[in-house]
């Protein structure tokens, strides 16, 4: 099937100066590769600053002006310049945020969900109704459109962000941790949201330290470690003791999940380690 | 609901009462404090003619022998019943000085705040949105000379400019010498008006202007403008729609704060236009030992002041929803 997203050897890394005129590149991303489809689930997981988050924003183009990009990213078939995300930002992707801050604080959310449809492109006169209907898709009564972000609680406030970004039937989705911070029936509730999504056509690309729970939704999984992608397995290759998996950091990871014997790895390796291991 | 608004209007009431009774204090305090002499100022130019018999005779019937604190009690209890005094230098009761006077002021005061706060609002918010841009730097400039130019400076700048030499403006007064009031239409008024209000309203632009920028930036920088960027949104869009509801709470507590500060430049801008408004009888007062007069204006921008604080207490509530009390049945 034809990719609707491709990363192609992506790396990234951010200019900085060291004193009042040298300057250095700090690098981040180095050689991320992967594609998503439409209607699967592709589940990025790693460490906490492993890079999933800076590749989301990279796709999204929302790094800020001394990021420097190299490799290919293409969108539905064509490269994703900055022109042409500006275009397709809110329309064709859309993101659904880490932190629930990203909720103004003084806006109803049901204003918030109005202007992201608007800014997905929306006629204004329409705007209303797409905001109740994506609302009472999540669940969500008519008074969470009265409410501010304050009063509602987590999972209600992510749910309102699914609302936003799903406002304007985008293609492809990028989810950034959704699911940090919600107790299980909630966390259940957000990926089989997703799951929906891909099966109604979109592209997911969840980003996620939690490779158990993203198991259960995922049709894919790309393992990141230390700014690099190491490999892409199905999920059912996440079985047994791992045999099927090809790289012995992604192995370690799944033979840690307390399910799967929960084994730490012998010692902490170095990246350069985890690489010659390949 | 109404229990609790109605508690807390009384509190407010109260508090403001004891911040007037403070000043009336610290106000009396330093007129006794002060080398001037109620006998003196009454009688001005006519002192040399009065024995000094008679003068102690002015004295002991005005009650000035008393103690400090009977003095006081006796000011205040006058305070209380409304009856404000007698000002010898307009001839006139006080309450009517003070009326009137700031009438005139209030048209001044009132273009003048408002034309600080909105001007100052949007080139804080344009220079917060497009950091280090032109504009920015232009807006932060301009901000900072003007934050460090004496008002009255500029007061006598823009005078000769306006009206001695390009003579756009009237030189002087809120109408033409020699016209009644009454007989002036409002055009004329406001063509009177025009210069000192303007100079005036430039007093309060920078601060809004540095203070709503600094909040600007900070919110697009934030969680919220990265996400509303991700939506599609244009930075004039976040400016805007989030911005400027996050901007206009530092915006408004300052603009109200600073009814003091405009109140203190109105003082020099009038004497410089020489505007008959209420910044003009203070100094009169104040030149001319009119005790009566100065402690009445020093308590009336006292409740002027407290007044505008109130109000922005009760604005924060209105913009911010996280302020307001929840109330659950």
């Amino acid at each position: 099937m034809k990719a609707l997203l491709a990363v192609d050897a992506l790396s990234l890394s951010f200019q900085r100066y060291s004193g009042w005129f040298r300057r250095h590149a700090v690098p981040c991303l180095n050689d991320v590769s992967l594609t998503v489809v439409p209607g699967e689930v592709h589940a990025v997981v790693g460490a906490s600053g492993a890079g999933k988050s800076l590749m989301a924003w990279a796709v999204m183009g929302l790094l800020p002006a001394n990021a420097h990009l190299s490799g290919t990213l293409n969108f539905d078939g064509l490269p994703l310049d900055a022109e042409r995300l500006a275009a397709l930002r809110g329309k064709c992707l859309a993101l659904i945020p880490q932190s629930i801050a990203a909720l103004d604080p003084l806006v109803r959310s049901g204003r918030q969900v109005r202007w992201s449809a608007r800014r997905a492109g929306i006629a204004a006169h329409r705007t209303p109704h797409i905001a109740r209907q994506t609302l009472s898709r999540y669940g969500l009564a008519t008074d969470v459109e009265q409410a501010y972000p304050h009063t509602l609680s987590g999972g209600m406030a992510r749910r309102v962000l699914l609302a936003m970004a799903t406002a304007g039937d985008a293609d492809l989705l990028i989810a950034d941790e959704p699911t940090t911070g919600l107790d299980p029936c909630n966390r259940q509730r957000v990926l089989d949201y997703l799951r929906e999504l891909a099966d109604a056509g979109k592209g997911i690309l969840l980003i996620t330290h939690d490779l158990q729970h993203a198991l259960t939704v995922a049709n894919r999984v790309t393992v990141f470690h230390a700014g690099t992608t190491l490999e892409t397995a199905p999920s059912d290759a996440f079985d047994g003791q791992g045999e099927r998996l090809t790289m012995p950091y992604t192995r370690a990871l799944w033979q840690a999940l307390p399910s799967n014997g929960f084994q730490a790895p012998a010692r902490e390796r170095t990246h350069e380690e985890v690489l010659s291991l390949a | 609901m109404g229990m609790r608004l109605i508690a807390r209007f009384t509190a407010r009431c109260g508090r403001l009462l004891l911040v007037l009774a403070a000043v009336a204090v610290a106000a009396f305090s330093l007129i006794q404090a002060s080398p001037i002499d109620p006998v003196d100022a009454y009688l001005g130019p006519q002192v040399a003619q009065v024995s000094p018999e008679q003068r102690t005779l002015i004295a002991e019937r005005w009650g000035f022998d008393d103690p400090a604190a009977v003095q006081f009690v006796k000011w205040a209890r006058n305070l209380a019943n409304g009856e404000l005094g007698w000002s010898h230098v307009y001839n006139a009761p006080v309450s009517d000085i003070i009326a009137s006077r700031f009438r005139a002021s209030l048209s001044l005061l009132a273009i003048a705040w408002l034309g600080s706060t909105l001007l100052g609002f949007a080139l804080g918010v344009i220079a917060g949105s497009h950091e280090g841009s032109l504009a920015d730097r232009l807006i932060r400039l301009y901000s900072y000379t003007l934050a460090s130019t004496p008002i009255f400076w500029l007061a006598i700048a823009v005078l000769l400019l306006f009206s001695v030499g390009l003579g756009w403006t009237p030189v002087c007064c809120a109408s033409p010498p020699g016209m009644l009031r009454a007989d002036v239409d409002w055009l004329t008024r406001l063509h009177h008006l025009l210069l000192p209000a303007l100079t005036l309203s430039l007093l309060g632009v920078a601060q809004i202007a540095l203070h709503t920028r600094a909040r600007m930036l900070e919110l697009m920088r934030s969680d919220i403008a990265l996400y509303a960027l991700a939506q599609g949104a244009t930075r004039r869009d976040i400016a805007w729609r989030h911005g400027a509801r996050h901007a206009c709470l530092p915006a408004l507590t300052l603009a109200l704060a600073s009814l003091g500060e405009l109140f203190g430049g109105s003082i020099l801008v009038e004497q410089v236009f020489a505007y008959p408004g209420l910044g003009q009888a203070t100094v009169e007062a104040g030149l001319r030992s009119d005790i009566p007069l100065l402690l009445a204006i020093a308590l009336f921008t006292t409740l002027f002041v407290s007044l505008g604080n109130a109000f922005a207490d009760l604005l924060y509530r209105w913009v911010d929803p996280r302020l307001r009390e929840e109330v659950r049945p």
